[in-house]
């Protein structure tokens, strides 16, 4: 079950020690510097401009350091700059800070004119070498900026900041909760693949044996389970089975069909949307939320993310899936709670918001729809980048980007 | 620049200390109260004849300068609060030798104090400000010591100074110690010992950081003839400069604001850096010690090193820095660290020295240096005393 080129298990926890209780860095942001945090969510590095004057401020302040402006916007900056001076911050005053020190950090001036505090990247060069500055969320889900060596090195993501920055699957278990759909089995090979430790498949009834689904059994690494995320008994038994060892949940069950409010009587379609794309959820987040917070301070293997895959259906309503549309909603609305519910635990939650994916069906959609395979590639990476939020396709971005810049307009072009 | 009214008749005396703990369960109040009753005790004033305050404490919240009068049954008709950390001594004697020279008050107590408790010093750290909030202490929570490690970094990249030039002032100042009673660092320090010690935030070591503690540190500011009918020992104000967020645009902190003030400082003073007797430094970190020398025209910009090592920086050599200890021996009584050199100044040129005494010293300038709100120091300030 487990691959042996990924090393021994660790060893289980000595149950008579105190677990280990999570810690973690500051949370407290002001609102106004909080926009870096909303930037770093979706794996951006935004600095804020002056609308009048042009001058790039940070820290992130409500007035222009230059001309008084109160029109400060966020806007995305390449973070190419140049390091000035290095240190090792080998005494911190948090204890979260202190359980994982020395922290390298250093002065950056970046080329668009303001000085950051970032943490170092082990392969940047000496001070007065050239850097590029990214924003990454830490485990309280808040932005820090990072330094990184202009060019790529081997091994980058190795770097024991990014790695605690990230939820990469790397020697984790992970639990994906459908293997029916062509997602749910993309999602497992891709985690396999990208080093995961045990994967476990939730099937909910394996005697019907969907397409695809025997080749995905017989993958070594990769172990299939009895899981239907509408019976609540079935969920309990599955968190008793395995519920302390999941480090990272990815939840692919979807109830999909394509009907607007109107072009059905009755609830029945709906209900069984509601049932496994929000009720679904909330079991599971019930059943698995408590074992992995707990878990997401363990050493050496912790919980580390919990991934929802949504819809961008679920930011606005899209009619001709109308049903559909509002099931995400509900489930977007109840994954926002829980990553404030798992936040003080370190606990990450990553909502995925793809635009129509190739699937039966999204069978009269237009292309480009996005295949499962690049779907699951991308949630993968999303992970290892530890971001909040993830618009994997070029429709998702483009009706995030219209939802950004006004919801009410986008749902006026959708109802027109 | 246009000559600014001097300070002429202003006169600073009674020289208050109260003594240092590492921690104390006392709050705030508690030490500017004790600090109070000494300034009324050595100068024999009546409390009601003191009729300006001005205070300074990081650790008064949720009171400020007002609810120290309620508190100590003080009736001033000139109130100030300056909680500007390292730079509060010069600005507080600034402002209340205005307030003197005008008549808007005829006494005015300069008070800083500051408790310490076993966890304030990581709270304060953590809120220091908006912008330490958002954008330093979430890298890795260092505090003081990482910010001032990464100027330290830059200059001695910039300037080539070395742990041993750094090492060299520590050494000077702990021997000024020595003989300092109300220092909590009172033992020879080598140089081998200080290069040994281990590394907080590179390069910055042990020996480099100043000790939180409890304390108070106080003075009167008054006229001339008011000290002489007192028969209170005084120093004249000669001179005196601040400066806030200066040399904004400078990509990282290389020099402090009293570059652009201490032409207008010895102008003021009469006299020039040549005529100084001695130094208080801002010594929170050595590395601010070098940018003082520099910025206040003792050597040119990158030059403090070799001044350092061609100078005796104890109270009996050429250029006696820090003549109590300074922070980096006494302790960092929290914003008290911005009057300690103040203090040590009017004891130093007023006959009044508890410790080590320079002899035949005439001027003092004394120097300060505060709040690190995001990557550099902003204010500074500096004053021109004589005996
Ligand atoms: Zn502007």
């Amino acid at each position: 079950m487990s691959m042996s080129d990924h090393g021994p298990s660790p060893k289980r926890r000595n149950p008579v020690l105190p677990p280990r209780r999570p810690t973690l860095p500051p949370v407290a942001r002001t609102r106004h510097a909080l926009g870096l945090s909303a930037a770093a969510a979706i794996g951006e590095f935004a600095l804020q401009e002056c609308r009048e004057c042009g001058a790039v401020q940070y820290p992130p302040r409500e007035a222009c350091r230059s001309c008084l402006s109160d029109m400060l916007t966020w806007r995305p900056d390449n973070g190419a700059g140049t390091l000035l001076a290095s240190t090792v911050v080998r005494r911190p005053y948090e204890l979260y800070f202190r359980e994982h020190a020395p922290w390298p950090t250093g002065l950056v001036r970046l080329d668009c004119g303001v000085s950051v505090v970032a943490f170092l990247h082990r392969a940047c060069p000496e001070a007065e070498g050239r850097v590029r500055v990214r924003a990454y969320l830490d485990r309280a889900g808040r932005a820090v900026l990072v330094a990184l060596p202009e060019q790529e090195v081997p091994d980058m993501s190795e770097d024991p900041l990014l790695k605690a920055f990230g939820n990469a699957p790397k020697g984790r278990n992970v639990l994906v909760t459908d293997g029916r759909s062509d997602l749910g089995q993309a999602m497992a090979l891709a985690a396999l693949k990208a080093g995961a430790e045990t994967v476990w498949v939730g099937v909910s009834d394996p005697w019907k044996a969907p397409p695809g689904f025997k080749a995905l059994e017989e993958t070594p690494g990769i172990t299939v389970l009895s899981l239907d995320v509408t019976e609540g008994q079935s969920v309990e038994t599955l968190a008793g089975q395995i519920g302390g060892k999941v480090d990272i949940l990815i939840n692919t069950a979807e109830f999909h069909r394509t009907h607007s409010a109107l072009s059905r009587r009755g609830v029945e379609t709906a209900r069984a949307e509601m049932d496994v794309n929000y009720f679904g959820l909330l079991r599971l987040g019930q059943a698995f939320g408590p074992a992995m917070c707990s878990r997401a301070a363990e050493k050496p293997k912790n919980a580390v993310a919990w991934v929802n895959v949504l819809s961008v259906f679920a930011l606005a309503n899209y009619p001709q899936q109308g049903t559909f549309s509002a099931s995400k909603a509900a489930a977007l609305s109840l994954a926002q709670c829980l990553r404030a519910e798992f936040r003080s635990s370190g606990l990450r939650v990553l909502n995925v918001f793809p635009g129509p994916v190739d699937e039966d069906w999204n069978q009269l959609e237009l292309p480009p729809k996005l295949a499962p395979a690049k779907l699951a590639s991308a949630i993968v990476r999303a992970l290892e980048d530890g971001i909040e939020d993830l618009y994997p396709d070029p429709i998702a971005r483009d009706w995030h980007e219209r939802w950004r810049a006004d919801p009410k307009v986008l749902e006026m072009e959708l109802t027109a | 620049m246009s000559r600014r009214l001097g300070y002429d008749g202003v006169v600073l005396a009674s020289p208050v200390t109260i003594p240092y703990e590492r921690f104390s369960t006392r709050g705030a109040h508690w030490f500017l109260g004790r600090a109070m009753r000494a300034l009324v005790e050595t100068s024999g004033l009546d409390k009601a004849a003191i009729d300006g305050l001005c205070a300074t404490s990081f650790s008064l919240a949720p009171d400020t300068a007002i609810g120290v009068t309620e508190h100590l049954g003080l009736s001033p008709r000139w109130l100030d609060y300056v909680p500007l950390g390292g730079a509060s001594g010069m600005i507080a004697l600034r402002r209340a030798a205005r307030a003197v020279q005008t008549g808007d008050a005829e006494i005015v107590a300069c008070v800083a104090a500051d408790t310490n408790q076993t966890d304030s010093f990581r709270r304060s750290t953590a809120a220091f400000s908006q912008f330490a909030q958002d954008a330093v202490y979430p890298y890795g929570s260092g505090g003081p010591n990482a910010s001032f490690a990464l100027l330290t970094d830059h200059y001695m990249r910039t300037f080539g100074a070395r742990p041993e030039d750094f090492g060299k002032v520590c050494v000077a100042q702990r021997r000024n110690s020595l003989d300092f009673p109300h220092a909590l660092f009172r033992s020879e320090l080598t140089l081998e010992q200080y290069l040994n010690s281990p590394l907080i935030a590179d390069p910055i070591r042990l020996y480099d950081c100043v000790m939180p503690c409890a304390g108070a540190e106080a003075f009167l500011v008054m006229r001339e003839e008011t000290a002489r009918t007192q028969g209170l020992p005084h120093v004249y104000l000669l001179g005196a400069i601040e400066r806030h967020n200066a040399f904004a645009d400078d990509p990282i902190q290389e020099r402090g604001g009293w570059a652009a003030d201490r032409d207008d400082l010895f102008a003021q003073a009469g006299i020039g850096p040549g005529e100084i007797d001695f130094l208080q430094a801002y010594d929170d970190y050595p590395v601010i010690i070098f940018l003082q020398l520099e910025d206040l025209g003792f050597c040119g910009k990158g030059e403090a090193r070799a001044f350092v090592q061609d100078n005796d920086l104890t109270n009996a050599g050429s250029f006696p820095v820090n003549t109590s200890g300074g922070q980096l021996s006494v302790g960092q009584a929290g914003a008290a660290g911005g009057y300690l050199g103040l203090v040590e100044a009017i004891r130093q040129l007023s006959g009044q020295a508890v410790g080590g005494v320079v002899p035949d010293a005439r001027y003092g300038l004394v120097s300060g240096f505060g709040m690190i709100n995001y990557d550099r120091g902003l204010s500074t300030g500096a004053a021109v005393l004589a005996a």
